[in-house]
Order: C-alpha cells, then sequence, then structure tokens
C-alpha cells in the first residue's frame, strides 16, 4: 500500500533526524560529529545486512538520511569483493555513492560559480 | 607624566581627550535600538565589495574617514594610527591604514580592541612623542562566521547561548587638547582561563576577564562601582552578563547591578530580532561606546563611565587542538571633567 | 616518550564551570526534537515521492529508481543554499535538514560557494569537501574494514 510507505518513511526518516537532534542538544558533540557518526553506523548496519531490510521497510525514509551513505559504500564494496575478492573492497567502494558524490561535486560547484553567498 | 597606580592601572597625568568619535553599522544593526547614534547604516551586508572581508575593509574605511570629515582634520594631522579587527592577520586594519596613508600600529585584542587601542593612544599623547591619535576597530559577522566557524550558508542550529557577530566599524579621534571626555585612567587586563571551551559560549568564556579587570580597577584607583554613573563591558552577552554579576559579588562584593550593562545587550532589539544571548565581535563595544555612549557624555546624561571592554584570544586552531578559551579585558575611565 | 597532556582544570576552574552549567540557558529540546522530527520526515515523503515518481515514468524498479530521487534532493538542497534559504531553514529544523542527503549537498555547496572568491581552484575546488569531508573519510574507512572482512573471512 502506497500511503503506509509514505507513513513509514515519515516516521522512520524523523525519527533518525530527531535522534541525531537529541545528540546534539545534549552533548557538545558538532555536527560534524553527528553526520560522521550516523555515516559510521549505516556502515556497520550494512555489514550486518540490517539497513537494507530497513531500506525495504521504510523506503526513503531509510535511503534519504546520511546513514544510507555509509550503507551503500559498504555495499558497493561488499559485491565487488564476491566478484573479484578482496581488490574488490577498492574498486567497488563507490559503485553505489558515486551518484551521489558526483552529483554533490557537480551541483556545489555550479551553484558557487552562479551564486554568491549571502549570510 | 602618568604614573602607575597599585598593579595594573595607569593614570594620566594630563589625560587625553576623545573629541570626535564616528560609527558605520551593518543592516541588521540598523534596525536595532541604537539605529539613531550610528554615523551610516549600510543597506547591504557587502557594503558593494565583492567579498565580506572587502566589505568590513570598507566599513572601517568610512568610519575613519567619517570621523576625520566630523572633526575637521586631515589624514595629515594624524600622528599615529592605532586599529585592530578580528580578521587573520587584522588585514581589516592594515588595508584600511595603506588607505590612509598614515603611521600605523596594528593592534589585536580580539573584541576589546576598541578600549586598548583608546589605552595605547593615551600612553603615546601623554609621553609627548604625538598629539593626535586615530583609533579604529570593526568586525563583521559574515567574514567573522566563515573564520571562526562555519561557511556563511551552512544550515546549524545556533545554540541559545551563543552570540551575534555585530557587523559594523567605530573611530574616535583622541587629542591631547580639545573638548570631550577625558581619558582619566586605564587597567590593563591580564589573560584568564577558566577552563572554558565552548567557542559558541563566548560570554561566558570573557566573564571572567571582565570582572578581574573591573576588580583590580577597583582595587587600584580606590574607587567604588558607585563613583561610575555607568560600567559597561563589551560583549559578554546575556550569559556572560549575568555571571559577571555574579562573579562581582562572590569575588569582590560588589553589587554591580544598578549601574552596570553590557554592550552586547544593547545592540539589538530581543523582542524583534532573532539574535540569542545577544551581540559580540568587535564593533559591538565600538558601536555602543563610540556611537551611543559618547554623545551621551557630551549631552551630560553620564559623566563618568568606565568601559571594560572583553575578547576572547583563542583561534579556531587552538581551539580544535584542545585548548581552553584565554580571555581577557581592559578598561578606561571616561570622565567629563 | 611524549606525555599526554591532558590539562586537568584546577579548582578555580571546576567552581567556574558548575556556575557555567548552571547559568547556560538549556536548548528546548522537545521543541528541537519534534521539528527534527517533522522536518526530516517530510523530507523522507519527498524523497520517497520522486522514488516513486522516477519509478513509473522510467518504468525502473524502485531500487534504481533511488539514485534519480537522491539526485534530485542533493539538487533541491544546493539550489536552497545557492539562494541563501537553506540556512534559514535549517535554524528551526536541525538535524531534520542536516541529516538527509540534503545535508550533504548543504555542507558541500555551502563551502564551495563560500570560498569563491579566493578562486576556483584554492577556493572552490579544495574546500568543497572542508566539512563533508569528515563524512566520506569515516564512511569510506568503516566500508574497506567492513569489505575487507566479508572478503577474506566470509567469502
Amino acid at each position: 500500500m502506497e500511503l503506509q510507505l509514505y507513513i513509514k518513511a515519515f516516521i522512520v526518516g524523523g525519527l533518525i533526524c530527531a535522534g541525531c537532534q537529541l545528540v546534539l542538544d545534549f552533548t557538545k558533540l558538532t555536527p560534524g560529529h553527528v553526520l560522521s557518526g550516523l555515516t559510521v553506523i549505516g556502515g556497520i548496519l550494512g555489514g550486518l545486512g540490517i539497513y537494507d531490510s530497513l531500506i525495504e521497510f521504510a523506503g526513503a525514509g531509510a535511503s534519504i538520511p546520511i546513514s544510507s551513505f555509509g550503507n551503500a559504500l559498504v555495499k558497493g564494496a561488499i559485491m565487488e569483493a564476491e566478484r573479484h575478492g578482496a581488490i574488490g573492497v577498492l574498486t567497488g567502494m563507490f559503485e553505489l555513492t558515486s551518484t551521489g558524490i558526483t552529483a554533490a561535486i557537480v551541483f556545489g560547484f555550479l551553484v558557487s560559480v552562479i551564486f554568491k553567498p549571502k549570510g | 607624566m602618568g604614573k602607575k597606580v597599585g598593579k595594573q592601572t595607569f593614570s594620566f597625568d594630563k589625560p587625553p581627550v576623545i573629541i570626535n568619535t564616528a560609527t558605520v553599522a551593518g543592516p541588521f544593526e540598523g534596525q536595532g535600538p541604537l539605529k539613531n547614534y550610528y554615523d551610516h547604516i549600510y543597506n547591504d551586508n557587502r557594503a558593494e565589495q565583492e567579498s565580506f572581508e572587502k566589505a568590513e575593509r570598507e566599513m572601517m574605511s568610512n568610519a575613519c574617514i567619517t570621523v576625520l570629515n566630523k572633526a575637521k582634520i586631515t589624514p595629515r594631522e594624524i600622528d599615529i594610527f592605532i586599529a585592530g579587527d578580528l580578521l587573520n592577520q587584522i588585514i581589516t586594519s592594515g588595508f584600511t591604514a595603506l588607505g590612509l596613508e598614515v603611521p600605523f600600529f596594528g593592534v589585536y585584542a580580539a573584541c576589546s580592541t576598541s578600549a586598548l587601542s583608546l589605552i595605547i593612544a593615551s600612553i603615546i599623547l601623554e609621553s609627548g612623542c604625538a598629539e593626535i591619535a586615530l583609533t579604529a576597530t570593526s568586525s563583521h559577522n559574515l567574514s567573522a562566521e566563515r573564520q571562526f566557524r562555519y561557511p556563511t550558508e551552512y544550515g546549524v542550529h545556533r545554540k541559545p547561548y551563543s552570540q551575534w557577530t555585530v557587523t559594523g566599524a567605530g573611530a574616535a579621534l583622541v587629542s591631547t587638547k580639545g573638548k570631550g571626555p577625558k581619558i582619566t585612567c586605564a587597567t590593563i587586563g591580564k589573560v584568564e582561563d577558566l577552563g572554558c571551551k565552548d567557542p559558541m559560549n563566548m560570554g561566558a568564556a570573557m566573564a571572567p576577564a571582565a570582572v578581574s579587570t573591573m576588580l583590580q580597577h577597583f582595587a587600584d584607583t580606590g574607587r567604588a562601582p558607585e563613583y561610575y554613573d555607568l560600567i559597561v563591558t563589551g560583549d559578554l552577552g546575556k550569559v556572560g552578563y549575568e555571571l559577571a554579576l555574579e562573579l562581582a559579588s562572590s569575588q569582590g562584593g560588589f553589587d554591580l547591578s544598578k549601574n552596570y550593562y553590557d554592550c552586547g545587550l544593547v545592540i539589538y532589539d530581543p523582542e524583534k530580532q532573532d539574535v540569542h544571548a545577544g551581540a559580540s565581535g568587535c564593533a559591538a563595544s565600538a558601536l555602543v561606546v563610540y556611537g551611543y555612549l559618547f554623545k551621551k557624555l557630551l549631552d551630560g546624561k553620564y559623566n563618568k563611565i568606565l568601559l571594560a571592554a572583553t575578547g576572547a584570544l583563542h583561534s579556531p586552531t587552538s581551539n580544535q587542538q584542545g585548548d581552553n578559551i584565554p580571555t581577557i579585558a581592559h578598561a578606561v575611565s571616561l570622565e567629563m571633567v | 616518550m611524549a606525555k599526554k597532556k591532558k590539562k586537568e582544570l584546577n579548582l578555580r576552574q571546576k567552581k567556574y564551570q558548575e556556575l557555567v552549567k548552571k547559568t547556560e540557558p538549556k536548548p528546548s529540546i522537545l521543541k528541537n526534537v519534534i521539528l527534527a522530527f517533522v522536518f526530516g520526515g517530510t523530507i523522507c515523503i519527498i524523497g520517497q515521492f520522486f522514488t516513486d515518481f522516477y519509478a513509473k515514468v522510467m518504468n525502473i524498479t524502485p531500487e534504481l529508481a533511488r539514485n534519480p530521487a537522491t539526485v534530485t534532493m542533493i539538487f533541491i538542497g544546493a539550489l536552497l543554499t545557492g539562494i541563501g534559504v537553506f540556512d534559514n531553514i535549517a535554524k528551526y529544523a536541525g538535524a531534520g535538514l542536516a541529516v538527509p542527503v540534503t545535508g550533504f549537498a548543504n555542507s558541500i555547496v555551502s563551502s564551495a560557494l563560500e570560498f569563491k572568491h579566493e578562486g576556483l581552484v584554492h577556493g572552490v575546488g579544495s574546500k568543497m569537501f572542508m566539512l563533508a569531508g569528515s563524512v566520506i573519510t569515516f564512511g569510506v574507512v568503516t566500508a574497506f574494514f567492513i569489505g575487507l572482512y566479508y572478503a577474506l573471512f566470509i567469502l
């Protein structure tokens, strides 16, 4: 059911963000610490095979938060490792994440050429 | 000649006079309660310049030129120009001095520059080496933000105790003769460290320095807080102000609540302008003292003011390497005598 | 041997830090968390909408459609940063805007944009990953060791 997926995406995505906000408010950690930590957690959950089930369950609720970046890195590395052995870890690392990184770099470059920081 | 009084205070024999001042402010400051006291308010943060650093430079230059015009003095007549700002290698001051073509002393005292530059000017004038000195300081919200914190367009939550760096600049002309408030004595601060690490909470880091300098000033001069019509600190903000009140009473037994406020509390309207704990930056004390209080001294609303300008002497590097935030405060006593 | 120099606070500093802790206003955590939840959840709904949209229009599986959906979200984050709106929304949304991939885009785009006056090479080019770099570094290092473990012990 489509509506159900949207509700699940809202709740799971919202919970991940709310959790991070709690960490930010209760500690003196910076967003940099929290986002790096979340990426590592995503990677570990990916290695354990849990993160994919979460994406299956909540769709974009799990695939849009940055934790899915960690998961995708791990998945890419493992996929290629299955095909080519240990060297696959290096060749496959960015296999699934290259879309996001490339898009961010290109958009970042274009925006910086077109716009000015407004403050 | 001036002489040393007590441990950290210089008392001036022929007190130098602040004969004129000028302030310029950014658009956000121009909406604040003191907007009628600034000489110029910019319509945009860039001041029609290419970058925020260049905008800050334009602001400091403008403040200097405005004060010279107001006093009908040419740059040639300036014996010494003393300035400082927040940017690395105090580039704002350096480039402003380049434009003015005057002998230049660059000073770094973070946000306490407004007071320190007045102190150095007074010492030079008292020594007889110079007759007229120009002091200036500036800060810019966005150039400071990108140097000390994050890119200006980066989306972060600001903590409720964080302060807003003031965009603006102030300049003052100090002379051996003339009419205006006199710098009768000055207390040079010691660097303090009470273990604060959070660069978002500057007020808490600077409050001990402010109190230490104020208490030393009272001890050295034998004056009580009541001697002054008004005591102002530079940019402690709401959190630092409360801490300073508390420290002054616990360490010195003084109740400052009657005649003391902080410049960081009056630049913005806390109801309408969302700046959390108040204002900070070199321009905070410059705008309030050079802009508002200077006019109030001339008006006769106040006769004696003690300015204890506060500054944090950390850098992003020292902070990331785990050092505490060292802070300092310098005090000058401004009196209509 | 280099001594590990962890400076202990002296008594005066400790006492003052306690006072600071008492005086420091606390963030309104409940409000922040609710805002982060609502904004974060909404962004994920938008992401889900684009996933379904691309799956339908391009006639691909939802799994494949996540790629163009992510790119769209990055584009939105980049554009909002460029027109100077992102930081104003983030003031309220907090982690709700920073944790989704829009925040990743913002960290890259805001750094690139901020340093454009330092030139395309030393400014935009090298400063672009000033903030996002740590996310990529820690993600890759984690993935490397997990992948290596997998390749050596499980396959």
